[in-house]
Order: C-alpha cells, then structure tokens, then sequence
C-alpha cells in the first residue's frame, strides 16, 4: 500500500488545474449564453420571452448531474462522442447558462426603468440603450452575485467525473482508492476548494458592501 | 407650420380612460404651459408626443413626424423631439460631458471634436461650463436639471418638452432652472411645459393649458387665462395653487 | 445513425425507480427538517452566547459553504468509519445533508435576523422577556419570515444535491436511475424519466414551500416590505 506523500499532492495540484480551467470555460460559455438568455428574457418579442423563462425554470429545476447526464448522453445518442473536457465544460455551460441567466435579469431590471426612457427620449436604439446607458450599470451591480455563483460553480465541478472528467475531487477519491487514508486525502482535497472559494466568497461580500456604500451615498 | 398638432387622443391604462380626447395646437417657437391637478394627465399627454406611451386613438404630429409605435419612425421623431424630465435621469455612470455627447455621437454620428464643442457650448448655455468633466452625483438637483436640459439641447431639436422639470427641487434651486428655460422660451425655443410655477407659466409662456380629468378644460393666452378664468374647476385651481 | 428511444425495459423497471424517487423524498424531507433546527441551533447560539462561540459558528458555516458537498459526503463516508463510527451510505447522505443544508440555512437565518430593527428587541426586553423569549417570539419568526423567499430556494437546491449522493452508491432517485441504467443499458431513456420526475418534485417543492410560506408567515412579509431600508 502506497502513503499519502508528496507525488500524491502534487497529483491533487495538477487537478486542482484542472477544476480551475473547466471552471474558466464553463463560466465563459455560460457566460455568453446566459448573457444572451438575460436578455431574451427581457425581450419585446413574447416568444423569446417565453422561451428563456422556461429554459430557466427547467435547468433550475434538475439537478447539475442530470444536466451533466442528459447532455453527455444526449450528445451520444446523437453519435457524437466527445472528448471528456469538452462534454464537461458544455454540460456545465448549461447549467451556468441557466443560474447567470436569472441572475443578470435581475441586475437588468435593477437599473432604474427611467434610464430606459431618458434614452430612449434620446433616439438611442435598444442595442445601444443596452450598449451605453443599461448593461454598464447593471454590470456593476451584477458584480457581487457573479461572484457569489462562481463559487457555486467551483463546487459543483466536482461531479463531473460522472462525464469521465478527472478533477479535483476524482483525483482525492483516486488517491483514497490507493492508499485509504480518507481523513488525510479529503482534508487535503477540502483545503483547495477552500482556499479558492473563500477568498471569492469574501470578494462578493466585499463587493456587495461597496455598492451598497455608494448607494446609500 | 405648427410645430405639435394633437388631435383627439384617447388614451387608457387598462380600463381607466387618462386622456379623454385630448386636442392642442402648439406654433412653432410658441411656448405652452400646461397645468392641473395632479392625476389630470399631463404627463401622459406629454409622453404620448414622443412615443414613450402608446394611446388608443387620435392622431399627433410633432415637428413633422406622425407619432406611430414603429421604433425606427420614433426614433427619427425623438432626434428632433428633446424630453426633459422630473426626476433628470442622467446617467450616473457616465460624466456630464459624455451624457451630453452620448446621443449626437451614437445616433447622429456627429464626429468626436464637434459633439465636444457642441456640448461645451450647450453647457455654457445653461452656465455649466465648467461641471464638464463632473459626475452627476457630484451635481446638486438643480445642476442635474440643467445638464439634463442641456443633453436635450445637444440634439438640437425643433420641439422641447419638459415634465415638471422642477418639482423635484428644492425651492431655492428652482429658480436657476426657470432662467435656463425663459432664456431657452426667448430664444424662440419652441416649448411644451408641465408646470407647477404658475408664475413662470403666466410670464414666460404665450399659452396656458388647463388639463382636467383627462381632458383640456380651459386654454388661452396666459395672462387672460389667469386673471380671467371660465370655469369654475380653473378658479379652484389658481386660488389653491398660486402660493 | 438511428436514433430509437425505447422505454419498456425502463418501465419494466420502475420499482427501482419508486423506491429510489421515496428514498429522494425522505432524505430530503429529513434534511430540511434536520438542518433548519440546527440552523436555528446556531443562530440562537450566535445571538446569545459570547463572541468565541459565535467565531466557531462562523467558521463551521464558511468550511461547508466553500467546499463541495461531495467533498463533505466523502469525508463522511470514508473517514467517520476510521474514528469507529461505522454507517451505511443512507446515513451518512442524512448526516451531510444535515450540515450542508445548516450550513446554509444558518447564514440565511442570521441575515434575517440582523434585518429586525433593534427597536423590535428593546421593547421585548421592557416588556420583561427574557433573552432567549425575545429571541424566540419576537426576533425568530420575523427573520425567517423575511428570509422564506431564500430559505426555499435552498431547500430546492438541497433537494437537487440530493442527487450526488448516488456516488457513494445511495440509491435515492439518481442512485436507481443508475442501477436502472447498468441493467438495461438505456441511459438516455432513463435519464429523461428521471430528469422529468425531478422537475416534477423540484417544482411540487417550490410550490409546497410558497404555500408553506404564506400560511406561517402571515402578515410578516408585508412588514418586511414596509419595514425595508430605503
Ligand atoms: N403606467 C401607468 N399605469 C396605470 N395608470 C397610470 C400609469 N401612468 C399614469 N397612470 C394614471 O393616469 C392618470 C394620469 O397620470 P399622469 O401622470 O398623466 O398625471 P399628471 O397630471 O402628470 O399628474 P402629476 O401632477 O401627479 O404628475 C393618473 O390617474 C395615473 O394614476
Ligand atoms: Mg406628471
């Protein structure tokens, strides 16, 4: 039986790399298409109204593994095979996708609909009313809740060894597999989530209380 | 040429009638105070004129344009059409100087040195030169208003409107806006304005419009329709409301 | 490539499914249960005991909120065994279900708790309460009123977790679906089903918990609103 040492740790570093890039491009194309669900959501057209509120509700409403499962089988059923980091960061996208999505409507909304007429009033079109006067505001006030869910997603990246994706905590249970000192392993596993999310969970906090300094201002 | 022709507008919210076939004829350069009890729909009036509300009948021109809920049409209206509002809204993220700049650059592709100049220029005329780099919340009320004038200003519009630009002021802020609109009302500016201050009303505009429940009560030249009322409903309203 | 979706060896299944879908609810019902008294638990002791027992308050709630709930269900699962306390995979999903979900709660309870207005406590306590009744009649049920919107949706959230602890082989609802799976080598067809009766019980959840909401709180919310800082 092997021990907990230092190649061991290092294998948990490597991964801990690996949970942080599936994290990164999970977030980006989760990002660019919860952006445009927001906005879908907020639309003129009913239809697209219509279809980004039930997008949410389902996604919402299963579990992040059986978004992970229905698009990694899905995607099968299709022929389509896809290589592990792939399936991974897309299935992830789709639930980020759903969680920013109605995250960032509501940082939309959180502008004043007053700033909607003004410029209106001012002959801007709705892309440039978004483009100069709506999203610059709403950005600033979506800062703390992205935040906040980049944690979320931090976390729930640890199921995606279900799509054969080995990450963080695949590799503790690996490792555990091999030398069975589970206390010794996920304590150390334990330690690297934390010492990514709680210095982003603080910068959400930290965050918050500036804007609502600057509100209350 | 009139510069706002309004003819017989209904307009409901649900099922409560606001505007309950509204008509009034506004001449180019004329200035036009419109005012009334709170609830009587002056503003809804003034919102139907550039498009920000809908109404169900009737027919207004405004500096040329047939008001129709087509975007593209509205905002070809709006480049001639400035709205000035209560509550300024200026946008907090952006500094006087790109909240005035934003519009002719974005929709009138004016290029970068002349909106510049255009809006040092319609700053100067609201005596806000040197606030150009300032951001709004660093303005007070009055401030604000002036520079929200002046953005409206920096379209160079035919028609200006202005819902209670100074009701959300403190009293002795509100004087420096009304000398921004009498100099703008002598500049041959022509002007439709909600108003609270009868006095500016009877001073500065040619026309005042008497607006009760959802429909024009009594309109004339202002001095008559001030020393003079018809109707017993514009009586009330002057003895209660001149302060 | 033919894509044919065929349900019948899924359906000839279904026992597997029921139970697992009764385990879910238990599990999660428990949980719910569980956690919000041990939440209350540490709100209460955060409220009242001395500044170092709150610190260790804080510090459970900011482990379990920053790591994964896998993490936590492992550490359980494998380790507790090691310092003699043996426990099958059911318990051992309760137990971090339990502390995942206190976790949680404890920080949504306690913002609503700072949310009561101070006036609130000092005329409790002139009215001659005691700490803890103040806490009890005055501050609780207000904070909580206040916080209902959130605290439901992390009791969907928990029900949704649920589902990881198929990975130490629990065959609540996701841990059948994968038994299912294994047998009739059907994973897209299962899946749907299992997809859809989450959704239904997600759903049935959020609904439950509005409806929960307005019949305990009554009257409370529309203080919160009223009540709320400008
Ligand atoms: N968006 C809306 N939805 C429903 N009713 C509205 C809406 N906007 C205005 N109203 C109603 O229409 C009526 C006229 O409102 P309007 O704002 O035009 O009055 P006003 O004369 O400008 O009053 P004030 O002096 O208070 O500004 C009021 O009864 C108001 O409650
Ligand atoms: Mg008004």
């Amino acid at each position: 039986m092997t021990s907990f040492g230092w190649p061991e740790f290092l294998f948990l570093l490597r991964s801990t790399g690996w949970t942080l890039l599936l994290t990164v491009i999970a977030f980006t194309l989760g990002g660019v298409a919860g952006g445009g669900i927001a906005i879908m959501r907020l639309s003129r057209n009913p239809v697209l109204r219509w279809i980004a509120m039930l997008y949410i509700l389902v996604i919402q409403s299963i579990p992040v593994l059986m978004v992970l499962f229905m698009s990694y089988y899905g995607l099968t059923l299709f022929g389509i095979e896809l290589p592990p980091t792939v399936a991974a960061s897309a299935s992830l996208a789709v639930y980020v996708a759903a969680y920013l999505a109605e995250i960032w409507r509501g940082c939309i909304q959180a502008v004043p609909k007053q700033q909607w007429e003004a410029s209106a009033s001012l002959a801007l079109t709705r892309f440039e009313q978004y483009r100069y006067v709506i999203l610059p505001q709403a950005i600033r006030i979506s800062l703390p809740p992205t935040v906040g869910f980049l944690v979320q997603l931090v976390k729930n990246t640890s199921i995606v060894s279900v799509v054969g994706f080995t990450d963080l905590a695949r590799a503790g249970q690996l490792i555990n597999q091999a030398v069975f000192k589970p206390f010794q392993v996920f304590t150390v596993v334990a330690a690297l989530y934390f010492v990514i999310c709680f210095p982003l969970s603080r910068l959400s906090r930290y965050l918050e209380g500036r804007l609502n300094a600057r509100r209350s201002h | 040429m009139p510069a706002v022709v309004i003819d017989d507008i209904h307009k409901r919210f649900g099922a409560i009638e606001v505007l309950k076939g509204v008509s009034l004829t506004v001449e180019s350069g004329q200035v036009v105070a419109v005012i009334g009890r709170s609830g009587s729909g002056k503003s809804t009036m003034l919102r139907c004129i550039n498009g920000l509300e809908p109404f169900q009948s009737g027919r207004i021109e405004v500096a040329g344009h047939e008001v129709v809920q087509n975007q593209k049409r509205l905002r070809a209206l709006r480049k001639d059409v400035g709205m000035v509002f209560q509550s300024y809204n200026l946008f907090p993220h952006l500094t006087v100087g790109q909240n005035i700049t934003l519009s002719p650059r974005v929709t009138q592709k004016v290029p970068e040195k002349e909106a510049v100049e255009r809006a040092r220029e319609v700053l100067a005329q609201v005596g806000l030169s040197e606030k150009y780099d300032a951001y709004p919340e660093t303005l007070s009320g009055g401030q604000q208003q002036r520079v929200a004038i002046a953005r409206s200003l920096a379209m160079q519009p035919k028609v200006m409107l202005f819902d209670e630009v100074t009701s959300a002021l403190d009293p002795e802020l509100t004087g420096e806006v009304l000398i921004v609109m009498e100099k703008l009302a002598q500049g041959g500016m022509t002007m439709l304005l909600v108003t609270h201050e009868m006095n500016f009303a009877r001073s500065v505009a040619d026309v005042t419009v008497f607006m009760h429940q959802g429909k024009i009560w009594e309109m004339g030249p202002s001095e008559e329709l001030f020393t003079s009322p018809k109707t017993p409903e514009l009586a009330n309203f002057i003895s209660a409301g001149v302060k | 490539m033919a894509m044919t979706l065929h349900f019948e060896s899924v359906i000839a299944a279904s026992p597997i499914i029921i139970d697992g879908i009764i385990l879910t609810i238990e599990l999660s019902a428990s949980a719910i249960i569980g956690g919000t008294a041990l939440a209350l638990l540490l709100v209460g002791t955060k409220s009242l005991a001395p500044k170092y027992v709150g610190w260790l308050v804080d510090a459970y709630v900011e482990l379990m909120r920053n790591t994964p709930f896998l993490v936590q269900l492992f550490m359980i699962f494998f380790g507790l065994p090691l310092v003699g306390m043996r426990m099958t995979g059911v318990q051992a999903a309760l137990l971090a279900m339990t502390l995942n979900l206190g976790a949680y709660s404890t920080e949504i309870i306690r913002a609503g708790v700072d949310s009561i207005h101070k006036s609130q406590i000092e005329a409790g306590l002139s009215l001659a309460f005691s700490r803890l009744q103040v806490f009890r009649y005055v501050v609780l049920m207000p904070a909580i009123g206040r916080v209902w919107p959130a605290l439901s949706s992390q009791f969907v959230l928990m029900l949704l977790a649920s589902s990881i602890c198929s990975f130490i082989s629990v065959p609540e609802l996701s841990g059948a679906a994968a038994l299912v799976e294994q047998r009739t080598f059907r994973s897209f067809e299962v899946y749907i089903i299992v997809t859809v009766t989450y959704l239904i019980m997600a759903l049935t959840l959020k609904l439950f918990l509005a409806w929960l909401g307005r019949w305990l709180f009554v009257g409370i919310s529309m203080n919160a609103a009223s009540g709320e800082k400008g």
